[in-house]
C-alpha cells in the first residue's frame, strides 16, 4: 500500500498527521506531507485508511498493491 | 440579546433569522426540517440571505470563491461601506480576503499556527487551566463557562498578541460587539466599534516603540513581497485573532463540558481510556460545531435552483452540514468513539480555520485538566444554561454541581 496527499486539495486540517503520525507529518505551514516515499507497512494500513476516511477535503489517496 | 423588536419567525424556510430565540435555544430541529424540505432556505431579513443546510451545498459554496466573496463574514443589517477595504482584502485578512490576495495574507500567518509552534503554548494553557480550576476543587459548584472555558482562549490570545492578561474583560466586550450584537443598526454598530479601534491603536503604538517577541510585533515587521503590511492589514489581522480565537474555542470547550455533564458514563470511560479523548473531541466538534461563516453573492445568478442576487448573504452553516444524515450515520447521536468523522467544524476550502491546531490543543488540555480534577459533575439546572446568539454557538452560562455521586 502507498499513500499520497493531493496538495491541491489539502488545506492543513491536520487529521492525517494526528491519526497516522508514522505516515504523515506537517510542514512549516501546517500542511500535511507524506513521510518518505509513502510506502505503508502492513501494521500501518489501518491508520492509513483512518487518515483517508477522516480527511475533510478528500485529499488522501491510497494505492493498494 | 436582541436590541431591536423583531417579528418572530413564522417559517424558517422563507423567513429565517439566526438570532430568533428558538434558533438560539435549539437550532438542530430547525435545520433538520429545512434539510428535508428546502434544502436552501431564504430570508428577506438582513437585506436578503440564504441558508444551505446540506453538507454537499455547504461544501460546494465554501469551495466556490468564483461566485462567493468572503469580503465580510458576519451577517448583519448593513454591507461594507465605500470606505471599507475592498475585495480581495477585506477588513480582517485573511478571513475576509479572496484569491489571489488571500493566499499571501494566509501564508504569512500559517507558520505561527502550525502544529509545532502551537505545541509551545501547551504548558501555558495547562498552567492557566489549573489556576482557574484549583479554587473549585473540593467545592460543590462551578460555572464551567463563566468560571472556566471563557478565560482559556482569552489568556492564550492575549499571550500570543502580547497584550496585558488583565485586559481579558475588554476583549470579551469587543467580541460581543462584533459577533453577538449583529441585529443592531449599522450606525449604532459603527459607534460601538470605536473603542475597539482605540484599544488596538494603543497596543500597536506601544509595540512600535517597544518591539516584543509576540504576534503584534511579528505583524508590524512582516512583509508581503518587500512591502510592509498596510496599517489596516495589521489592525485587521489582530482583530481577526481576537474575534476568531476567543468565542469560538470558549464555545467548543463549553459545549463539550455541557455534553459530558449529562453523560457520566462517558466521563467514566474517558477517565479509564484517556487515549479516546482526541476522538471524542472530534465528535464534540462535529455535533456541537460552534462556528457558522458567511459569504456574499458576487453577482446575480441562479445557484442550485435559488435566484441569488448580488450582495445577498450566504449563512454558511458548518454546524448544519455536520448534522446531515447523508454525510454522517446517526448524525444527532454523539458517539465519542466515532471512527469515521469527516466533519467540517473548521470550515472547508481555502479558509480552513487558521487556528484549528490551537483550538484543538486548548480543547484537549481544558478537558484533560477538568476531568483530572472532578470525579463527577452534572448540570445544576438544565434550564439555567444560556446559549450565545449569532454565528458562534456555545453555552454562555453553564452552572454545574460538583460532587461524588
Amino acid at each position: 500500500m502507498k499513500v499520497n496527499i493531493d496538495s491541491e486539495k489539502c488545506q492543513g486540517h491536520g487529521r492525517c498527521f494526528s491519526l497516522a503520525p508514522a505516515l504523515f507529518d506537517s510542514d512549516d505551514l501546517g500542511q500535511g506531507v507524506v513521510i518518505g516515499d509513502g510506502d505503508v507497512s502492513p501494521d500501518q494500513e489501518e491508520n492509513a485508511r483512518l487518515a483517508q476516511e477522516n480527511c475533510p477535503e478528500y485529499a488522501i489517496e491510497i494505492e493498494e498493491s | 440579546m436582541s436590541t431591536t423588536d423583531k417579528a418572530p419567525v413564522q417559517d424558517f424556510a422563507t423567513d429565517f433569522d439566526h438570532t430568533d430565540p428558538s434558533w438560539v435555544k435549539d437550532p438542530y430541529p430547525i435545520w433538520d426540517d429545512l434539510r428535508q424540505r428546502c434544502p436552501i432556505a431564504h430570508t428577506d431579513r438582513y437585506g436578503g440571505a440564504w441558508l444551505p443546510t446540506r453538507h454537499e451545498d455547504v461544501a460546494a459554496i465554501a469551495h466556490d470563491t468564483d461566485h462567493f466573496t468572503s469580503w465580510t463574514v458576519v451577517v448583519g443589517n448593513g454591507r461594507p461601506g465605500e470606505d471599507a477595504l475592498p475585495p480581495p482584502i477585506g477588513v480582517a485578512p485573511p478571513i475576509t480576503s479572496d484569491p489571489p490576495f488571500h493566499a499571501m495574507a494566509r501564508r504569512l500567518l500559517q507558520p505561527v499556527f502550525a502544529p509545532k509552534q502551537i505545541d509551545l503554548y501547551e504548558s501555558y494553557v495547562r498552567e492557566l487551566c489549573g489556576k482557574l480550576l484549583d479554587p473549585f476543587v473540593g467545592g460543590s459548584a462551578i460555572d464551567a463557562s463563566l468560571d472556566y472555558a471563557e478565560h482559556i482562549p482569552v489568556g492564550v490570545i492575549a499571550k500570543m498578541l502580547g497584550f496585558p492578561e488583565e485586559d481579558g474583560e475588554i476583549f470579551r466586550g469587543f467580541v460581543h460587539t462584533i459577533l453577538e450584537a449583529v441585529d443592531k443598526e449599522p450606525e449604532e454598530r459603527i459607534e460601538d466599534f470605536q473603542p475597539v479601534i482605540d484599544y488596538f491603536t494603543a497596543r500597536i503604538e506601544e509595540h512600535r516603540e517597544n518591539p516584543q517577541d509576540d504576534l503584534t510585533t511579528f505583524l508590524l515587521e512582516a512583509k508581503l513581497g518587500d512591502m510592509e503590511l498596510a496599517p489596516e492589514h495589521v489592525f485587521g489581522s489582530m482583530l481577526l485573532l481576537i474575534v476568531a480565537g476567543i468565542d469560538t474555542t470558549w464555545s467548543a470547550i463549553g459545549s463539550s463540558i455541557w455534553h459530558l455533564a449529562q453523560h457520566p458514563e462517558e466521563v467514566a470511560r474517558l477517565k479509564s481510556e484517556p487515549g479516546l479523548l482526541d476522538t471524542a473531541i472530534e465528535e464534540f466538534l462535529r455535533a456541537y460545531s460552534p462556528v457558522t461563516m458567511a459569504r456574499l453573492v458576487k453577482e446575480d445568478m441562479d445557484y442550485a435552483g435559488c435566484p441569488m442576487k448580488k450582495d445577498d448573504w450566504i449563512l454558511l452553516s458548518f454546524p448544519a452540514a455536520n448534522r446531515d444524515p447523508e454525510m454522517f450515520e446517526n448524525p444527532d447521536e454523539v458517539i465519542i468513539d466515532r471512527k469515521v468523522n469527516r466533519h467540517a467544524a473548521f470550515g472547508l476550502g481555502i479558509h480552513r480555520c487558521l487556528g484549528s491546531n490551537l483550538a484543538r490543543m486548548e480543547m484537549r488540555v481544558a478537558l484533560e485538566e477538568f476531568l483530572a480534577r472532578f470525579d463527577s459533575f452534572s448540570l445544576a439546572d438544565p434550564d439555567a444554561v444560556t446559549w450565545s446568539q449569532g454565528q458562534v454557538r456555545g453555552p454562555r452560562s453553564l452552572p454545574l454541581t460538583l460532587g461524588n455521586f
